[in-house]
Order: C-alpha cells, then sequence, then structure tokens
C-alpha cells in the first residue's frame, strides 16, 4: 500500500474498511477537539455546569419522548396526505387535481416557520382548536403530506407505461393495478428518499417549540433559561436529533443498496 | 371463430398532428389457425391489433367476435380484454414477482381461480412450455427468450379464446427470435387461434394460414398465406415484399 493510498480514495474503487474507519474518528476527534477549545474556553464548562443540567434530566428526556411521539404521529398522517394527494393529481377530476396542485404549491414554497405560525395562530385559532400538540401534529403533517405527496407522485410515475398496458391486457382493474403492480414497484423507488423525509420530519418537529410544544428543543430552551448553560443544554440537544436521524441516514442508505442489486 | 372489424378509424395525435392511423378499415376474417398481421411500418398492424385486444378504442367502427360486439362499458371490456391473451414486444412481465407468480395471478385475480387450481394450471403450462426449471426465478433472471415464454404462459393460462402477438421477437436478438419463433410455431398444438403481428417474413410464411396485409391504415389484401407470398395481387404488397425478401 502507498503513501498516497492512506489519503486517497482509489478511482472507481474503495478504501479499506479500516482506513475509512480511521478517517471518520479522526476527523470525529478533531471537531471535538475544537469544540472543547472554542466553546469550553469561552463559556467555562466546569463540573458543576454539567451538574446543574443534570439535575434537570427529566425535561431532557420527557422532550425527547415526545419529539418521537410527534414525528411518528406526522409520519402516520403524513403518509395518508401524501398518498390521497398524489391519486389526487392523477386523477381525471380536473377540480381535485387543481387543489391537489395547490395545495403542493403553497406547503413546498412557504417556509415550515411561516406555516406553523399562520396555521397555528389564525387557522387553528379561528376554528377553536385549543391543543397545541394536535394542531402541532396536524401542521407538520401537512407539511410532510406535500413533500411525500410528490415523492409518491414520482415514484407511481416511475412505473413504465408498458407495466400499465400487460395489467390492463390481463383484465386487471384499476385498484388491481396498484395493488398488485403500481405500488410494490412504486415503493421500491421510493424507500430510499421516505427514508430521508422521515429524518426531516424528526428535524422539523424542533420548529413546533416555537408554538410552546414541549418538544426536545423546547425542553433544552427551558432547561437553558433555569440554569443559564447554553453549552451543556444545547450540546445533549444536537446529540438527542442525531440519535434519531443517523439511524435512519443509515437505513436508507442500506435500503439504497438492496434496491441497486435487486434490480 | 369469427373476427370482424368494421369500419375502424383511430386517430392519434391532435390539431396539425392528427394522423389517421387507421382509416376506415375492415377487416373480416373466418379465424383461421394462424393469421398474421403483414405491412410497412407505421401501416397500422400494431394498432389494428391493441384495437382488437379492447386496448385502443376508436373513434369509429366496431370490433365483434363471432357476432358479440366488443362492449365499451368499462368493466365488461375489462372481461372481454381478460377473454383474450396478449403477448406484448417488450417484455411486459412484471418484475417484482417469479415466473410462476407471474403465471397464476391473474388465473386467482381476474379469473377467480382458487389459489391451488391456479397454481396448478400455471405450473402444467410452465412445464409445457419447457419453463418447469425457472418456475421461481424473477423476470431479471431469465433470458430475453425465456422471459417471452413465460409472457406466452401467462397469456396461454387463461384459456383465452386467442391470442395476440404484438411483434413478440423485436427485442430479441437472432438466436432468441428464432427459439421464440418455434415456440410460437409448436403453439398450434394447443389448438388456440393466434393472430401476429410480425416482421419475420420468413417465419409469417411457414406458419401462417391467412395474411392480412396493411399499408396505409387499411386493409389492402387478405388472401391464403401461400396465395399472398406467391402472387401478391397489390402494387403494394409486391413492392413491399420485395424489399423485405430482397436479403
Amino acid at each position: 500500500m502507498s503513501f498516497s493510498s492512506l489519503f486517497l480514495s482509489p478511482r472507481g474503487g474503495v478504501s479499506p474498511w479500516w482506513l475509512r474507519a480511521f478517517w471518520m474518528a479522526l476527523v470525529l476527534s478533531m471537531t471535538a477537539l475544537l469544540c472543547v477549545l472554542v466553546m469550553g474556553g469561552t463559556m467555562g464548562v466546569t463540573r458543576a455546569g454539567w451538574d446543574s443540567v443534570w439535575k434537570f434530566r427529566g425535561v431532557f428526556w420527557s422532550g425527547w419522548l415526545l419529539t418521537i411521539l410527534i414525528s411518528l404521529l406526522s409520519l402516520v398522517f403524513s403518509c395518508l396526505i401524501g398518498l390521497a394527494v398524489a391519486l389526487a393529481r392523477r386523477s381525471r377530476l380536473l377540480p381535485l387535481r387543481s387543489a391537489a396542485m395547490l395545495y403542493v404549491e403553497v406547503i413546498r414554497g412557504t417556509p415550515l416557520l411561516a406555516q406553523i405560525l399562520f396555521l397555528f395562530y389564525v387557522v387553528a385559532n379561528a376554528v377553536g382548536l385549543q391543543e397545541r400538540l394536535v394542531a402541532g401534529v396536524l401542521i407538520l403533517s401537512l407539511f410532510s403530506g406535500a413533500y411525500l405527496a410528490e415523492m409518491i407522485r414520482s415514484g407511481i410515475e416511475s412505473v413504465p407505461e408498458s407495466q400499465l398496458e400487460s395489467a390492463k391486457a390481463i383484465g386487471f382493474s384499476i385498484v388491481q393495478t396498484y395493488r398488485f403492480v403500481i405500488a410494490p414497484q412504486a415503493l421500491r423507488q421510493i424507500l430510499p428518499p421516505l427514508a430521508g423525509q422521515f429524518a426531516s420530519l424528526i428535524k422539523d418537529s424542533s420548529l413546533l417549540s416555537i408554538i410552546g410544544i414541549g418538544e426536545f428543543t423546547l425542553a433544552a430552551q427551558q432547561v437553558n433559561s433555569a440554569t443559564y448553560r447554553t453549552l451543556e443544554c444545547y450540546l445533549p440537544l444536537a446529540v438527542g436529533y442525531l440519535a434519531l436521524t443517523l439511524p435512519i441516514s443509515l437505513l436508507s442508505r442500506v435500503l439504497e443498496k438492496q434496491l441497486r442489486y435487486e434490480t | 371463430m369469427k373476427l370482424e372489424a368494421l369500419d375502424i378509424t383511430k386517430v392519434f395525435g391532435s390539431g396539425s398532428q392528427k394522423r389517421r392511423v387507421l382509416d376506415s378499415l375492415t377487416l373480416r376474417v373466418d379465424f383461421p389457425h394462424v393469421l398474421a398481421l403483414l405491412g410497412p411500418s407505421g401501416g397500422g398492424k400494431s394498432t389494428l391489433l391493441r384495437v382488437i385486444a379492447g386496448l385502443e378504442t376508436p373513434e369509429e367502427g366496431t370490433v365483434s367476435l363471432d357476432g358479440i360486439r366488443m362492449p365499451s362499458e368499462e368493466r365488461s371490456l375489462r372481461n372481454y380484454r381478460s377473454s383474450l391473451g396478449v403477448v406484448f414486444q417488450s417484455f411486459n412481465l412484471f418484475p417484482h414477482m417469479t415466473a410462476l407468480r407471474n403465471t397464476e395471478l391473474p388465473l386467482t385475480a381476474v379469473h377467480g381461480l382458487d389459489a391451488a387450481t391456479a397454481r396448478k394450471r400455471a405450473l402444467g403450462i410452465m412445464e409445457r412450455l419447457g419453463l418447469a426449471d425457472h418456475a421461481g426465478k424473477m423476470p431479471a433472471q431469465l433470458s430475453g427468450g425465456q422471459r417471452q415464454r413465460v409472457a406466452i404462459a401467462r397469456a396461454l393460462a387463461s384459456q383465452p379464446r386467442f391470442l395476440l402477438f404484438d411483434e413478440p421477437t423485436s427485442a430479441l436478438d437472432p438466436e432468441m427470435t428464432a427459439e421464440v419463433l418455434a415456440l410460437i410455431a409448436e403453439l398450434r398444438e394447443f389448438g388456440t387461434p393466434m393472430l401476429l403481428v410480425t416482421h419475420e417474413m420468413g417465419f409469417a410464411r411457414k406458419v401462417a394460414d391467412q395474411v392480412a396485409f396493411l399499408a396505409g391504415g387499411r386493409v389492402l389484401e387478405q388472401a391464403e398465406a401461400s396465395d399472398f407470398f406467391a402472387n401478391p395481387r397489390t402494387e403494394e404488397a409486391r413492392r413491399f415484399l420485395a424489399k423485405v425478401l430482397a436479403y
């Protein structure tokens, strides 16, 4: 093994796993060292600082669990919304198609934060929806549903015309065509981006702190205002999100690899 | 069996792009064993096959089988389609199912057979077509010729009134083409009438009983295959045969 191959990935190939692991470990520890040097120096990380935050570990814990709950519920609802809207966009009924298109464009064209503020303080208020958690899950589902709708639609459209022709010739009904032909093939196509969307959903749920839902981010902010500790509050916050999103990111990579071998 | 296509007009595109692919076409066949649709590209052969299969609705005209008109209402049209077997030019097998599943699914989902009967029938057909060892394979694991065999097995399993082949070998290399053509010739044993659109003149000559020659969206000539090849009556057919048989 030459000296340069310790640094360079071979053209059109991969370096051995231990070399990649070594570099990952090195980069990680350098980053950690940098963090400690920069932030530890200015903000004075002390044993006492961590101790004062540790007392509020229950707040972190319940916030983290609430984030998971919100994400899971929103995932389910956004999948339902996404599926319905994707089908609506393919519908022959023009008003339905226009409505679906408007929904997707409005949601994708505005920031989530603006949607949260508008839907919670204006719409939810107007219809008398007081329950923050319910409103939060609905808003997040509406937001994510628009993106899922586009993914599902592209998945459906990725199924070749010849497959639909074949299904038609066999005598499948529309429902059977979706069930036996379109759904299994589309699902394969969109599984990796779907996993990515779920990771986004988890991260985006942090914005719900703005309307006072006691999820993970708000929990960290509350502990911060009680202890005046920043690093000790916000480092666990970042790590807590990574603990949720990294496994999903890994999963989507595995899925992608599997799909490549199967086709 | 009697097939009648009367005054069929099919237009593709709109505005200035409008093209009459079938132009008041009429075809009456007392179905022989094998009818070949021949003619130049763009002459309307495949479109006619798709109209007869119930996959394409013509702007004008009617198709009837044994004097019964092809229905236009979606549900009955679905029944009509499922009573025929279509084999397409490209590989239209479902890539996420094994060869066996591809063959038996229409039997349970469309023809209402129970799972055990469907499997037995699918396996029986596959065995007759030399696919016994490949039943458990996915389409991607099969060669082009084998895939086309599975497609034929799938079409035959539902015991169709007749089989329609839309250029069944145009996506295959010469060796596999020969293999699939040999199989289609063997299908005579099954007794199912066949309608085929093909570019393989040698094959059509050998296998077809009757020939319909299409050009410009019309049937210009319809004859016994031996007559047609020996003695084409229209100028267009003569020119066409001279061109394709030149090499």
